[in-house]
């Protein structure tokens, strides 16, 4: 049953806000410190970055599985006092969603800028998918269905989809792997990247097997991280250090039917993007075409090709072919990732996309091109390893957020002036 | 009363609030499949939810089905996170479209019902019939009791069932 879809956002606040300011520490399997510590960090990065004070930074909001610290302590911790805060439950398709809820309570009056974050020992502390932990506990009555057949995992929650995917259309475990590949070359010009090797296709085939159709390296990278980015009008990002990253639309946590247990509403080989697909580019003005660089979320691979086809840059069951073909590679029509995304960057539940593509808009991705005197980078679009990963004259970028099979957000952005 | 039990090890236990899924795996105790069906759209629905998914009715039945069906998709695990489960790799997440309710209320829609593949006597799928299952195999409902009063539902191969000359599974054994 497809529904119309209204949009609600009125067209006169695309490009009334912008992303101005973007930090994070580094991606680590072992940070030794707090979430509490990551999250200062991040936060100050981030307000530091866009060059506005402490003190004009007057909302907050986080989003956590309860594995993080809240705004208070972060925000008491710098000494900000808040007009608006809150902190809210969920990882993946949590970003593009905040974004939108920012840019809701600074129209409302409520507060002027909002810095958004994500704080989590990935690695050291709390792992998705409860990695070796609730065995204890009785199973409830819900629980059956998941912990009692032994599905906890994320990869196992998703393979259903996965695996249709290839039935339905007949895409191919080497197509598919190209994702990782593809991303491990953009994270080989990324200082920053937890794993910096480029690997192969092959590579990942005989990785071993988590659970079909994943292989060990068809899934992402684990990691502890503090992230952040600022988000405030495009008026006051005048005042700001850098070409701000206007923001075109935001979709937040669509839904397909039966979000709850997407499996029961078909094709489950579609995912929520077919849906968001409807409210993003109609507000945002532009189409997939337009785009020069995507972000599409990557806890698998398979996560990557299915959004990037329900949103429409390539015909639904062509998602194989794109990823594969050579398009989502630098140097490619439309790169995917640039930093090397959660597969190999870090694993952030999305924001470390979001600013990847905040550089890239300002044409200032850290990359191992050397900076000139006046500190400004000097890109050399030479995507060997080691190099360069600024895509050329970037002026739109799509984030595509993943949360489950049955639920995204996404997030369109221009480079201002 | 809570119903409690055990599976693999694992203690289970069913809340006294929770009242739908204490319907569904008590009839599953009694070697039963029932699903409830909204007494007014008539659509069945699974898992337990409080309410008819197409219509907002909270009005039910348990109405019984024949527990046949087809393998609709699946996942073959072969790293368990779960400690009950790691004796037992590769297991099979299976997602089973049963034979009511197929393509109701739209194209693509179905009656599914996840569980692992099981042998008859009911302990989980040896490597050996796990890779004879795949997209398309006939599988029906099994139950492994999990105390006195309820159990877990699980699929077998179905035998006296017309099978796929050779179900879809992943290209990569």
């Amino acid at each position: 049953m497809v529904q119309e879809i209204n949009s609600s956002t009125e067209k006169y606040l695309r490009g009334k806000y912008s992303i101005v300011g973007v930090g994070e520490t580094g991606y680590t399997r072992g940070s030794g410190v707090t979430t509490r510590v990551l999250g200062t960090r991040a936060v100050r990065a981030a307000v530091e970055d866009s060059g506005l004070a402490m003190s004009d930074v007057d909302g907050m909001l986080s989003y956590s599985f309860n594995d993080s610290t809240p705004s208070p302590t972060i925000a008491g911790d710098l000494g900000m006092r808040l007009n608006f805060h809150m902190d809210v439950y969920g990882g993946g398709s949590s970003i593009e969603a905040l974004v939108g809820i920012a840019i809701g309570v600074i129209e409302a009056g409520m507060c002027k800028t909002v810095v958004i974050y994500r704080a989590m020992n990935g690695f050291s502390q709390v792992r998705i998918g409860g990695t070796g932990r609730g065995g204890q506990s009785s199973i409830s009555g819900d629980g059956l269905f998941t912990r009692g057949i032994g599905l906890m995992s994320a990869g196992q929650m998703f393979c259903h989809t996965f695996m249709r995917h290839m039935y339905d259309y007949g895409t191919t475990p080497e197509q598919v792997a190209s994702v990782k590949s593809i991303h491990s070359e953009h994270a080989s010009n990324n200082p920053k990247a937890f794993y910096k090797n480029r690997v192969s296709v092959d590579d990942v085939l005989a990785s071993r097997m988590i659970v079909k159709p994943l292989h060990l390296l068809d899934c992402c990278v684990e990691t502890d991280n503090g992230t952040a980015i600022v988000v405030t009008s495009t008026d006051r990002a005048k005042d700001c250090k850098h070409v701000p990253a206007v923001i075109q639309a935001v979709v937040g946590r669509c839904m397909k039917p039966r979000s709850d247990m997407h499996y029961q509403s078909g094709p489950i080989s579609t995912v929520a993007g077919h849906y968001a697909k409807d409210l993003l580019w109609p507000n945002a003005g532009v189409g997939p075409e337009d785009i020069d660089v995507t972000g599409s979320y990557d806890a698998f691979t398979f996560t990557t090709m299915l959004q990037l086809e329900d949103y429409g840059f390539c015909k639904k069951g062509e998602g194989g072919d794109y990823v594969s073909s050579g398009v989502i590679r630098l140097g490619g029509e439309r790169p995917n990732n640039t930093s090397g995304g959660h597969l190999c960057e870090g694993y952030t539940h999305g924001i470390n996309m979001v600013i990847e593509n905040v550089r890239q808009l300002r044409h200032d991705v850290d990359d191992y091109c050397p900076r000139d005197a006046n500190g400004v980078v000097q890109h050399s679009y030479d995507y060997s390893e080691g190099g360069c990963r600024q895509v050329k004259d970037v002026e739109l970028t799509a984030n595509l957020g993943w949360g489950t099979p049955g639920m995204g957000s996404a997030m369109v952005m221009a480079r201002g002036t | 009363m809570g119903l409690s039990g055990e599976y693999l090890g694992m203690p289970v236990l069913i809340d006294d609030l929770d009242k739908d899924n204490q319907a569904f795996y008590r009839y599953c105790g009694q070697n039963e499949l029932r699903v409830q069906e909204c007494l007014d759209c008539r659509l069945k629905r699974l898992p337990p939810t409080s309410a008819c998914p197409f219509c907002a009715s909270e009005r039910v039945q348990w109405s019984p089905v024949s527990g046949r069906g087809t393998v609709y998709s699946y996942g073959e695990v072969h790293h368990a996170i779960q400690g009950a489960f790691r004796s037992h790799v590769p297991y099979h997440l299976l997602l089973v479209e049963l034979d009511e309710q197929k393509d109701i209320p739209n194209q693509y829609d179905g009656l599914r019902l996840q569980g692992n593949l099981a042998e008859v006597d009911g302990s989980l799928a040896t490597s050996e019939t796990v890779k004879r299952v795949g997209i398309g195999t006939r599988v029906k409902v099994s139950f492994k009791q999990m105390g006195d009063q309820i159990a877990m539902p699980l699929w077998v191969i179905d035998e006296d069932s017309t099978q796929p000359e050779a179900p879809w599974r992943y290209p990569i054994e």
